[in-house]
């Protein structure tokens, strides 16, 4: 329709049908990263489900009021928010283009998460002995299973650090390199938000009940 | 052969890094100011739920329940916005439409299996003998 | 004796040469046909110096294409699988009536329809419609490839795995006896100790990876790399419903991942998920796997949707009608698919006003693909339809999805569905949609298609046998079903005792049949086709008068896609080229950069089958080194910076100087 108008009114070049030069698409790994993580936000989804259903068949087991220590969330809270910050300062330092300072601010990014991931597994080690086991009841199933598949992220995430690590270590701020410390930067962060969920869902309300 | 592909390689890289800053602009990659405001207001917004069910602030259950679930809601946009540097702009808004369309499917899949399974459970489990007592005329 | 006995189980797990069922006739005539059959490609390749060749220019290609057809293929062998399966059940279901045992006991029944409802959902509808995405989006939008060309050699093969895994069982061990889907306590570890249900979940948790990573990989290329024009109400109908699919998947199948994680460590962990007592709930298994389970469908349907809007459009030579209403009920369907995933469980006991939501939504639902019907009819009135074998299966399609999709609606009343729950009426109402819908469509996608991938068209002499055969099979096959469900017969029998069902039995064999002599014409088009490749020739690229972009490069395209990017101004943006004398561009052509091959997929989903092998019988050691095997080979995948290359612009200039001649001697 439109074209019987243009020639209508007598358009005088023709239209082109394709590009003379080289096309470059955007980059798309940034959106596709972020996708992976809606994905995951619903994994997490499922478990806080479950964890609702299933959170207080305790089966005459204990209880959340009997098993968590709200000292020592807090503590693993705050190692959680530390390495979100200095995250934000290895980011800061990449723009800056400062590879030392990023590399510095990373490891003790790296650092906070092993603490917080030595907490978490205290808390379980502890919890275990004192018989509350995932196989005790629903609600330490769902507890074990959704709190540990937390866990299990930051482990990665710290693997998948180091690796970075000795990436930009050999080859420097490239933009590939910054690229794939940018998607674990959303990845850090990521799993900050869903510990926010966990801290307040399953602890903090757990407590309440 | 081999000097050409890895010339070629480097242009792509350059490229590709061209097209990141362009699809980002500067602003989303966050700045010292926003790191810094993000981890004061974060930590503030923790620390408050955590101080009112340690001490018992509130003395109302459900009310402090209600009030830490606000400040959770609060704390994951503190983090979406400062941390994760969430706008409306960034990659066409394809980012924020898919973050919109998740966090649905999150409240879809939360609340749905929460109502299936409470009335599936009112309605099929076996009742202990104080709920017999509760559903009594 | 002990420490043996120990070492053993250390060794080999659970692993015992009794788990090789050479006791069963029919598996051991299977298990040789199959090694026969294995063994003489496997002697050709070598004998023809394949290997090479197959290794360098398929398995680990990153071309689009060249893995979309390996989808596909994967799906037609698993197809026949799948449809032996439903011939044993049929002919069993047919005999079996009073004091006839049939051929098929108990045991080997439930594990026969376990694994046709996996196979065919998981290994024949899922790659068939990735494949069909793979190879058609990148085409259709004028890009080069994917967006993340490595991640979808990498997806295909964790498919493969999937599938392979899934065979394995029937030569070692056995598979689930649970029903698709293994709803605990059935599949839980009191209910099903062996390792049926430890094969269904490795399986679908392999091809699962697959399928969310290819899911990712296709909307980032959807979003980010469609050629510069074509804004996103420009796109060709196929690529918006491949959106909305993969945006499905992604949504989707982290549902079923976690559900199925729930539901191992509940066998391997011994948690309290779905167990019967201390305080597990094995209603929020079914809950949760039917909100990745609805959504599903649509996952498998909507692309047979765009498939039939190419096809009517193309063989009506109009645009397609109401474009923007087929866009948003494609949309609006997107979103409801996540509002009715209870409809599957009504009799389960929520009652009325849970039942009443989901009875409402699913009929709401109904409504955009109604809509889309009528588009469809709209397009062809006062069209010049040209009756091609994809045309046929649309307008098959069209009769037998109505019909399918109003005993949908009927089973959405709940309580009807409280009379017709989990009888024949509902597996004639999902085969209906699913064969008439998905398999039509994908069919039809394939004829269509085809001369694109492999630069020939389909014989249509054996095309329209296959159709004719397919529908008339279907309609015989399953109409008795809903006859039988009507009269209460539930499904997942291997006996009946009233003698009068038989003859209803009898008509349904008989249209199993008549499906299989549809799936050998299909066979037989491939080889005749193959054979007059040369009369069939698809010279212009452009056999069927199409209208989006795929037709606007040759047949088979080059590995490139088109030598320059293509600049959208119209929705059907070929035929606008077409329309407006678009002439081909014979210079000035330039290197072209494309993404490598690598060997990386292929290896890690080789090591993913022996990991699950290695789960499903408890061999700790390999799992462990498996495990630690496929961390290893994925960093060093990350530390390789080299992954693209040039191709040289005289290749380029090579490439369509060729491509020119042959047009020329076409006209």
């Amino acid at each position: 329709m439109s074209t019987q108008m243009s020639t209508a009114t007598g358009q005088p070049e023709p239209t082109t049908f394709y590009l003379e030069e080289e096309h470059h698409p955007e980059q798309g790994t940034m959106l596709g990263f972020w996708i992976y993580l809606m994905s995951d936000c619903l994994i997490f989804a499922v478990l806080f489900a479950t964890y609702a259903v299933l959170g207080r068949n305790y089966a005459a087991g204990p209880s959340p009021k009997d098993l968590f220590e709200l000292p020592l969330v807090a503590v693993n809270t705050t190692m959680l928010l530390f390495s979100s910050i200095t995250y934000g300062f290895a980011m800061l330092e990449m723009e800056k283009g400062k590879q030392t300072n990023t590399l510095a601010w990373l490891a003790i990014t790296g650092l906070f998460g092993l603490a917080f991931v030595g907490i978490e597994l205290y808390e379980f080690a502890h919890l275990i002995h004192e018989g509350a086991t995932p196989q005790r009841s629903g609600f330490l199933s769902a507890f074990f299973t959704l709190v540990g598949t937390h866990g299990l992220h930051v482990s990665l995430g710290i693997l998948w650090l180091v690796i970075l690590m000795v990436q930009v270590r050999q080859r420097g701020l490239i933009a590939e390199n910054k690229r794939r410390l940018m998607c674990l930067s959303m990845f850090w962060h990521f799993l900050d938000v869903i510990w926010i969920g966990v801290f307040t869902f399953v602890y903090l309300m757990g407590v309440l009940q | 052969m081999s000097a050409a592909t890895d010339h070629g390689h480097g242009a792509h890289a350059h490229d590709g890094h061209g097209h990141d800053d362009h699809g980002h602009g500067g602003a989303s990659h966050g700045s010292l100011k926003g790191y810094i405001t993000g981890f004061v207001l974060a930590a503030i917004l923790t620390a408050i739920p955590f101080w009112l069910v340690m001490t018992n602030a509130i003395g109302n259950n459900q009310t402090t329940g209600l009030v830490i679930m606000a400040f959770a809601v609060v704390q994951i946009v503190v983090h979406m916005i400062y941390f994760l540097h969430m706008n409306t702009k960034s990659e066409s808004g394809w980012t924020f439409l898919a973050l919109v369309f998740t966090l649905t499917l999150v409240v879809i899949t939360l609340t749905g299996s929460i109502w299936v399974m409470y009335h599936l459970n009112n309605n099929m489990m076996p009742m202990s003998p104080a709920d017999m007592k509760h559903h009594m005329p | 004796m002990f420490s043996n006995l120990d070492l053993q189980k250390l060794v080999f797990g659970r692993l015992t040469l009794e788990a090789i069922p050479y006791h069963e006739p029919i598996l051991l005539i299977t298990f040789a046909a199959v090694a026969v059959g294995g063994l003489a490609v496997l002697g050709a390749l070598t004998y023809f110096r394949l290997w090479g060749y197959l290794w360098r220019e398929w398995l680990t290609s990153v071309d689009h294409k060249k893995i979309g057809i390996m989808y596909v293929i994967l799906a037609l062998v698993m197809l026949m699988r799948g449809f032996a399966d439903a011939l044993m059940m049929r002919a069993q279901q047919a005999m079996a009536f009073g004091p006839e045992e049939g051929y098929l006991p108990p045991h080997h029944y439930d594990q026969i329809f376990t694994a046709h409802g996996v196979i065919m959902i998981f290994f024949v509808a899922m790659p068939l419609v990735t494949g069909l995405m793979n190879f058609v989006v990148p085409l259709q939008i004028g890009a080069r490839d994917v967006a993340f060309p490595f991640l979808n050699n990498f997806s295909f093969w964790m498919t493969v795995s999937g599938a392979l895994t899934v065979m394995l069982s029937l030569f070692v061990g056995e598979f689930a006896r649970t029903g698709w889907l293994a709803y605990p306590p059935l599949s839980g570890p009191a209910g099903s100790p062996g390792v049926g249900v430890d094969y269904y979940i490795w399986s679908l948790q392999i091809a699962g990876i697959g399928t969310l990573l290819s899911g990712i990989n296709l909307i980032a290329t959807i979003v980010k790399m469609r050629a510069p024009g074509m804004g996103m109400m420009k796109m060709p109908i196929f690529t918006w419903t491949a959106l909305c699919t993969n945006i499905l998947i992604v949504a989707a199948f982290p549902i079923l991942t976690a559900v199925l994680v729930l539901l191992s460590l509940d066998r391997y962990v011994g948690t309290h998920f779905f167990s019967n007592d201390l305080g597990g709930n094995p209603m929020m298994y079914v809950n949760l796997i039917w909100i990745w389970g609805h959504p599903e469908v649509y996952i498998l349907i909507l692309p047979a949707f765009g498939v039939f809007s190419e096809i009517v459009s193309t063989f009506s030579s109009k645009r397609l009608f109401g474009y923007a209403s087929m866009v948003y009920a494609t949309v609006v369907i997107t979103i409801l698919s996540y509002l009715v995933w209870l409809h599957h469980f009504f009799t389960m006991g929520s009652g009325a006003s849970v039942n009443s939501f989901f009875g409402i939504t699913t009929m709401i639902i109904s409504i955009p693909t109604g809509a889309k019907i009528f588009n469809w009819l709209f397009t062809m009135y006062r069209g010049r339809i040209r009756f091609e074998v994809p045309m046929l299966w649309t307008v098959g399609f069209m009769v037998t999805f109505v019909i399918g999709g109003m005993t949908g609606v009927l089973l959405a009343v709940p309580p009807a569905d409280f009379v017709l729950h989990n009888s024949l009426f509902l597996i004639a109402h999902f085969h209906n949609v699913i064969i008439g819908g998905v398999l039509f469509g994908m069919l039809a996608g394939i004829t269509y298609w085809f001369p694109k991938a492999f630069g020939y068209k389909l014989d249509p002499f054996w095309g329209k046998m296959s159709f004719w055969f397919w529908l008339t099979g279907f309609w015989v096959a399953f109409m008795p079903l809903y006859v039988l469900g009507l009269m209460g017969v539930t499904r997942r029998l291997n006996h009946f005792d009233d003698p009068s069902l038989q003859i209803w039995f009898v008509i349904a064999a008989f249209g199993a049949v008549l499906i299989l002599f549809g799936i050998l014409s299909f066979i037989m088009t491939l080889v005749v086709s193959f054979v007059k490749r040369e009369e069939l020739r698809d010279v212009t690229g452009d056999p069927w008068g199409g209208r989006t972009l795929e037709w606007s490069t040759s047949s088979p395209p080059p590995d490139y896609n088109f030598a320059f990017t293509p600049m959208v101004h119209d929705g059907d943006a070929w035929w606008d080229m077409k329309r407006r004398g678009y002439s081909r561009p014979l210079k000035g052509f330039r290197p072209i950069h494309m993404p490598s091959n690598t060997g990386t997929g292929v290896i890690l989903g080789m090591i993913s089958i022996v990991f699950s092998f290695a789960m499903i019988w408890y061999i700790w050691w390999l799992a462990a080194a498996t495990f630690v095997a496929m961390l290893v080979v994925t960093i060093a995948h990350t530390f390789n910076y080299n992954r693209d290359f040039y191709i040289p612009a005289e290749a380029v200039v090579g490439a369509e100087n060729k491509r020119t001649k042959m047009l020329a001697g076409h006209v």
